[in-house]
C-alpha cells in the first residue's frame, strides 16, 4: 500500500472507529463502514487538513470508497 | 446542577451589558471564560475582577478576517472551545423607507453574518470532540418585529433560523444549539430609548419591569450545561411575559 493509502486508511479508521481489516480499498464510507453523510462530508476536510488539497463539492461527491480518496489525492498531488 | 468545571466558553460582546452578565455566570459555574469585544479596557477590568481561568481576545466582528482569527486564537488558546456564545450585536435604527444600505449592511454582517463564520470555525472542531453548546442571543423583536428596527429585527430572526437549520445538522454529534431571546433589559442598548419609549415599554410588559442582565444569562447557563442535552433548535424567551410564544 502507497504512503498515501496508508494515511487514508489511519484517518478513516480513527473517524469512524471502525476496525483496519474492514478498511479495505473498495470499502464503501456509507454502506460498509457506517458512515453518515456528516461523517463523509468530515472525512473530505480531514483529507484536505492531511494532505493540503482542496477537494470541491463535486468532486467530494464522487468519493465514495476508500479507494476512490486515495485515487483523487494522489492525482492532486500529482 | 449546571456545573460547568472544565468547560471551555467564548462569549462574544462581552464588554456589553448582557454579554458581561453571561461571562460573569459561566465563570460563577466554574467555566473557563473567553472575553471577546471591541473595548479592551473593559474587557481587561473583567478579566482581573473575574481573575482566574480568563482569557481576553478582541477583535472586530465586522471585519471577516478578524472573525476567522478569533475562531482560530480561541479554539487553540482554549484548548477547544466547548461554548460558544454569540452574544455581540449592534443597532442602527432607522424607520425603513429611510434605511440606508450602510445601515443595513453593517447591523446583518456583525449581528448574522459573523456568527455564521464564527460559528463555523468552531462547530467543526465541537463535531470532532463529540460536544459542544452553541448559544445565539437573539431578540424578542427577531420574533415580533419592531417599528425602526427591519434592520436588527431580520438579523435576530436570521439567527433563530440559522440556530435550527444547524441544529438539525449536527445533534447526532452532541452539538446542540439554541437561543435565548431577550425582552427589554436594562443595558446600554436599552438605556437610548426615551423616557417615552420606556413608558410605552413598561406597559406592555406584564411584570411591569425590565429584565436584568442577570436574567438572561441564567438561561444561557442553562443551555451550556450538560443538563440542558435534549434541548437543540429552541429559543428561551426571556422578556417578563411581554410576547409569549
Amino acid at each position: 500500500m502507497s504512503d498515501i493509502a496508508e494515511r487514508v486508511k489511519k484517518i478513516v479508521i480513527d473517524h469512524l472507529g471502525v476496525d483496519a481489516d474492514k478498511v479495505s480499498e473498495g470499502a464503501s464510507f456509507i454502506d460498509d463502514l457506517g458512515a453518515d453523510s456528516l461523517d463523509t462530508v468530515e472525512l473530505v476536510m480531514a483529507f484536505e487538513e492531511e494532505f493540503g488539497v482542496e477537494i470541491p463539492d463535486d468532486a467530494a461527491d464522487s468519493i465514495l470508497t476508500v479507494g476512490d480518496a486515495v485515487k483523487f489525492i494522489e492525482k492532486a498531488q500529482a | 446542577m449546571f456545573d460547568l468545571s472544565g468547560r471551555k466558553a467564548l462569549v462574544t460582546g462581552a464588554s456589553g451589558g448582557i454579554g458581561e452578565e453571561i461571562a460573569r455566570s459561566l465563570h460563577a459555574q466554574g467555566a473557563i471564560v473567553g472575553l471577546h469585544g471591541t473595548r479592551v479596557e473593559k474587557l481587561e477590568a473583567l478579566a482581573n475582577e473575574l481573575g482566574e481561568r480568563v482569557h481576553v481576545f478582541p477583535a472586530n466582528l465586522a471585519d471577516r478576517a478578524e472573525v476567522k482569527a478569533l475562531g482560530e486564537k480561541a479554539e487553540a488558546e482554549l484548548g477547544g472551545v466547548d461554548i460558544l456564545v454569540n452574544n455581540a450585536g449592534i443597532t442602527k435604527d432607522g424607520l425603513f423607507v429611510r434605511m440606508s444600505d450602510e445601515d443595513w449592511d453593517a447591523v446583518l454582517e456583525v449581528n448574522l453574518t459573523s456568527v455564521f463564520r464564527l460559528t463555523r470555525e468552531l462547530t467543526h472542531p465541537m463535531m470532532r470532540r463529540r460536544y459542544g453548546r452553541i448559544i445565539n442571543i437573539t431578540s424578542i423583536v427577531g420574533v415580533t418585529g419592531n417599528p425602526g428596527q427591519a434592520n436588527y429585527c431580520a438579523s435576530k430572526a436570521g439567527m433563530i433560523g440559522f440556530s435550527k437549520s444547524l441544529a438539525q445538522e449536527i445533534a447526532t454529534r452532541n452539538v446542540t444549539v439554541n437561543c435565548v431571546a431577550p425582552g427589554f433589559i436594562e443595558s446600554a442598548m436599552t438605556g437610548k430609548l426615551n423616557d417615552k419609549q420606556k413608558e410605552a415599554i413598561m406597559g406592555a410588559i406584564p411584570m411591569k419591569r425590565m429584565g436584568t442582565g442577570a436574567e438572561v444569562s441564567s438561561a444561557v447557563v442553562y443551555l451550556a450545561s450538560s443538563e440542558a442535552a435534549y434541548m437543540t433548535g429552541q429559543t428561551l424567551h426571556v422578556n417578563g411575559g411581554m410576547a409569549m410564544i
